[in-house]
């Protein structure tokens, strides 16, 4: 199979103008023939179906909560990128680029990555005109502030909760769709198939996950939205119900996987503090200007952190890395916890935990200036551990949280399947290895407003396609064999339950596939998942029936696919010898234990190609780099 | 710190679907760690019940970071439990005693019917900012967002309003079962704003009518819908609404 990108000519600026003008147009009389169905109600859903619902065309939109509102993008915290220079310091589209090519580390696509800061600016200006109360200053223009990897300040936000309001403004557009009769909504439903006819995508089965029947939908075009896989962890900031299953039906159709070893850790988190524990809370990374993280210099010291003195303290951080300090990039400071804990000197009840320590600043610049900048984290935590983080450290660890890779999909966003798109973090397109703080919400918006909705034209315009309703033989065949899954989950009655699996699963991808790989352990992985998959198809336990609202059906799908796509993960990671972002293998590292990649022989996207389970064909896309010059990244 | 352990007795609202006949099921669990929260307790309840090859109790959740707004118990006479300013999600058990009987049910509102067990129907809010809770612009030919100064004090109250999660706890804490926190906050967001001011008077009627249709009760200034929403939103957006209700009625007639 030869991939083929579909990068316009011409110089970088001007390509996606250029490619803009040359991609064919419907119609307006036109568009009202075409049904196209949009999986996943986030930001790139949500922004994708309501714009192409304004241009004239029949929208469908599915998700699995009970209302497009409830997406997870909503969870997003810091804040959205975009180049307006309204700072005067310096911005433009091309540094925007720049940083964002490089803080992947050098692994995504020129093409894709300019046109993402070409369109930044208009996000934000769509959001505003839709009601979005971005933070203001006094004189009621726009306020920004800095994120990570940017040396400018182009971050803009709602408080705390910036996901929140741009989901909330995509939702309002989706709604005015809807009452205008534009845009159907099937809430409460999970995608559970893909249907293809004569070679393109042409339809959906869901189920109903109130009533449990399997339903059929046909359309022109399939635009899956349906976020990111961190949940194959078990324990990720991802909200629970989040999943692959909707990508991973459409992989194992032949849609080809990006880069499905590249994921996000992020260090700032609240610890695991029992096996019960369903999920872990993200904590804003700004913390870190503040706080000391360290941990006891020997092994197993039980004693309460405050009676731990100074010269028995390993600031692990500010010594290994004394330019940066507690400020190291994510992945750097997400490795060393790691280290330390694995080393034994972990913190807490289950010593997988360092502390964060704000003694020292609370002594420096007086509580009150500790509360002014971080008094709803501190409560937030407080509400969580029970622990006053004024008086003791708090406890920090890692923890899953954005997933890179994704479906392959070319410039026009289109995967390997004709007529089957693949939007937001489903996509692996922008972010290379490793995602930048407050560009996911701007790649999401991008997708959904101004991108899809030219691609999507072209597409149709392009494809003269025949009709197909849900009569045709193809959608009775999948929904066969759709049930034919559904019945083999439940007629299993094992001894062992979905989340039995799931944490085990779980605690093979975060030991082997997680924040530091090697060879040995990728290769331990692999078998131990294959095992596990086998043992899962013969002793798991659900409960309940399927023609009924029944969760554990729901978990046990999902869990399924996961132990199909955590193989592919750590196969993925297991033929990339290089480091490269998130992508950290022991191996290869430089002295000062930073990411050592290999452009010689790795400047390329994984695309992987499914044949059976456990079974994949290896493609790749040569990443050119015409604008930039790869560098070593480095943070000293 | 080493979590106390719980025993508790839950009394847990069943109902196979909407039309079932419902009823408080009783379970007991042991060994509940004060550290986890009530909803991982509900999650030990159903890994115990699926164990005994019984069905889990269904209830919705997803983010369980306090901002998607799934969560949605009422516990022991309370719309999210004992704390103010939380959702579910958010409550740990330390907030409880060992040998405490604990009472959850679902939102008791008769606009929002009962999916299965403690999971209800919140569409009728769909519906209602189906109706209005939106600024009518397409995507692109927005002019620059730096175009329209909002003194920070106006944008800053748009935000409080903005940051409903949409998960009925006022509904469910009113006794008349009114919907006008969650409606005021969306029309209070797009009426401070200049954005919102083309269509506020269409908005606020429709979306009142809308209300109406659903079947919410009438709001008696009882506050009960501040108390106990989680993310505080202040009943001084009723009474913005019901200022612009009254305007748009008076310049639509």
């Amino acid at each position: 199979m030869k991939l083929e990108s579909k990068i316009p000519a011409g110089e970088l600026k001007d390509k996606w103008t250029n490619h803009k003008f040359n991609m064919k147009l419907v119609n307006p009389a036109n568009k009202r023939k075409y049904n196209v169905l949009v999986v996943g109600t986030g930001l790139a859903g949500a922004s994708a179906a309501a714009s192409l619902a304004e241009l004239g065309y029949n929208v469908s939109v599915f998700c699995y909560q009970d209302s497009a509102r409830r997406a997870h993008s909503i969870a997003a915290q810091g804040g959205i990128n975009a180049s307006k220079n309204y700072q005067n310091d310096g911005d433009s589209d091309y540094r925007l680029f720049y940083d964002t090519i490089k803080g992947g580390d050098y692994r995504a696509r020129e093409a894709n990555v300019y046109r993402l800061a070409e369109v930044s600016g208009n996000i934000i200006d769509q959001c505003v005109a839709q009601g979005v109360p971005f933070a203001r200053e006094y004189g009621g223009l726009l306020a920004n502030r800095s994120f990570g990897g940017a040396q400018v300040s182009r971050t803009f936000y709602a408080r705390g909760q910036t996901g929140q309001q741009l989901l909330l403004g995509a939702y309002s557009a989706l709604n005015r769709q809807i009452g205008l009769g534009k845009v159907k909504t099937y809430y409460r439903r999970e995608m559970l198939e893909l249907v293809i006819v004569d070679g393109h995508a042409r339809g959906i089965i869901v189920r109903n996950l109130v009533t449990g029947e399997l339903e059929k939908y046909s359309g022109d075009a399939v635009l899956l939205a349906t976020g990111g896989y961190s949940n194959v962890f078990y324990l990720s900031t991802n909200a629970m119900n989040s999943n692959a299953t909707a990508i991973w039906r459409a992989h194992r159709k032949g849609a080809l996987f990006g880069n499905p070893c590249y994921t996000q850790i992020h260090p700032t988190c609240i610890p695991v503090h029992g096996d019960y524990q369903s999920k872990l809370t993200l904590m804003s990374e700004s913390l870190r200007n503040d706080g000391r993280i360290w941990v006891p210099n020997k092994v197993g010291d039980n004693r309460a952190p405050n009676d731990i003195p100074e010269n028995e303290r390993d600031y692990f951080l500010e010594r290994k890395y004394p330019s940066f300090g507690n400020l190291v990039p994510r992945d750097v400071a997400s490795r060393n916890a790691k280290e330390q804990c694995d080393a034994g000197k972990g913190v807490g009840d289950t010593k997988m935990a360092v502390y964060l320590d704000f003694a020292e600043a609370i002594g420096r610049l007086g509580q009150k200036a500790i509360e002014d900048k971080y008094g709803n984290l501190f409560d937030m935590y407080q509400t969580i551990t029970g622990e006053n983080p004024y008086k003791v450290p708090m406890r920090i660890f890692p923890a899953p949280h954005y997933t890179m890779g994704g479906l392959w999909v070319d410039y026009n966003l289109m995967t390997t399947i004709p007529g089957l798109f693949a939007l937001g973090e489903a996509n692996f397109s922008d972010h290379g290895a490793n995602r930048l703080g407050a560009s996911a919400l701007m790649q999401g918006l991008a997708d959904g407003y101004f991108v899809i909705p030219y691609t999507l034209g072209d597409y149709l315009a392009t494809n003269k396609l025949a009709k197909v309703t849900t009569e045709h033989p193809e959608f009775a065949k999948e929904e066969k064999s759709v049930n034919e899954l559904v019945g083999k989950l439940l007629a299993i009655k094992g001894k062992r339950t979905v989340d039995d699996f799931h944490k085990v699963l779980g605690r093979i991808m975060w030991n082997n596939v997680g924040m530091s790989r090697n060879e040995e352990g990728l290769k331990k992985a692999i078998k131990e998942i294959a095992e596990l998959r086998a043992e899962f198809w013969k002793d798991v336990n659900v409960v309940g029936s399927a023609q009924d609202l029944n969760q554990t059906l729901e978990r046990a799908g999902r869990v399924a696919d996961y132990l199909e796509l955590g193989e592919l993960m750590a196969k993925d990671a297991l033929s990339r010898n290089e480091s490269c972002g998130g992508h950290f293998r022991a191996e290869y590292q430089t002295e000062e234990n930073e990411a050592k990649r290999d452009d010689e022989n790795y400047t390329f996207v994984s695309a992987w190609e499914y044949k059976n389970p456990g079974e994949w064909e290896f493609h790749k896309e040569d990443l050119d780099f015409e604008f930039v010059h790869p560098t070593q990244r480095s943070y000293k | 710190m080493e979590g106390n352990k719980l025993n508790l007795t839950l009394k847990v609202w069943k109902q196979a679907n909407k039309d079932a006949k419902g009823r408080f099921e009783t379970y007991e669990l042991k060994d509940i760690s004060t550290d986890a929260s009530f909803l991982e307790m509900l999650d030990i309840l159903n890994d115990d019940l699926e164990r005994k090859n019984e069905e889990p109790v269904a209830f919705e959740h997803d983010c369980r970071e306090g901002i998607c707004g799934c969560c949605s118990l009422y516990i022991n006479g309370r719309a999210h439990g004992p704390l103010a300013g939380i959702t579910v999600c958010q409550l740990h058990m330390r907030n409880f005693k060992n040998g405490e009987t604990i009472w959850i049910e679902p939102w008791r509102a008769k606009p929002f019917s009962i999916v299965k067990d403690l999971i209800v129907d919140r569409s009728a809010f769909d519906r209602i900012l189906q109706a209005g809770g939106f600024v009518s612009i397409n995507t692109g030919g927005t002019p620059d967002a730096n175009l329209i100064p909002i003194p920070k004090e106006k944008a800053d109250l748009a935000m409080d309003a903005a940051a409903c999660i949409g998960c009925g706890a006022c509904v469910a804490a009113c006794k008349n079962a009114s919907a006008m926190l969650f409606v005021s906050a969306k029309v209070s967001q797009l009426a401070l704003l200049p954005q919102g001011q083309a269509e506020k008077q269409q908005r606020v009627l429709a979306m009142v009518s809308q209300m109406d249709k659903e079947g919410f009760g009438s709001c008696t200034n009882t506050g009960a819908c501040e108390a106990e929403c989680p993310k505080k939103i202040s009943i001084s957006n009723i009474a913005r609404m019901n200022r612009e209700y009254f305007s748009a009625s008076i310049k639509s007639n």
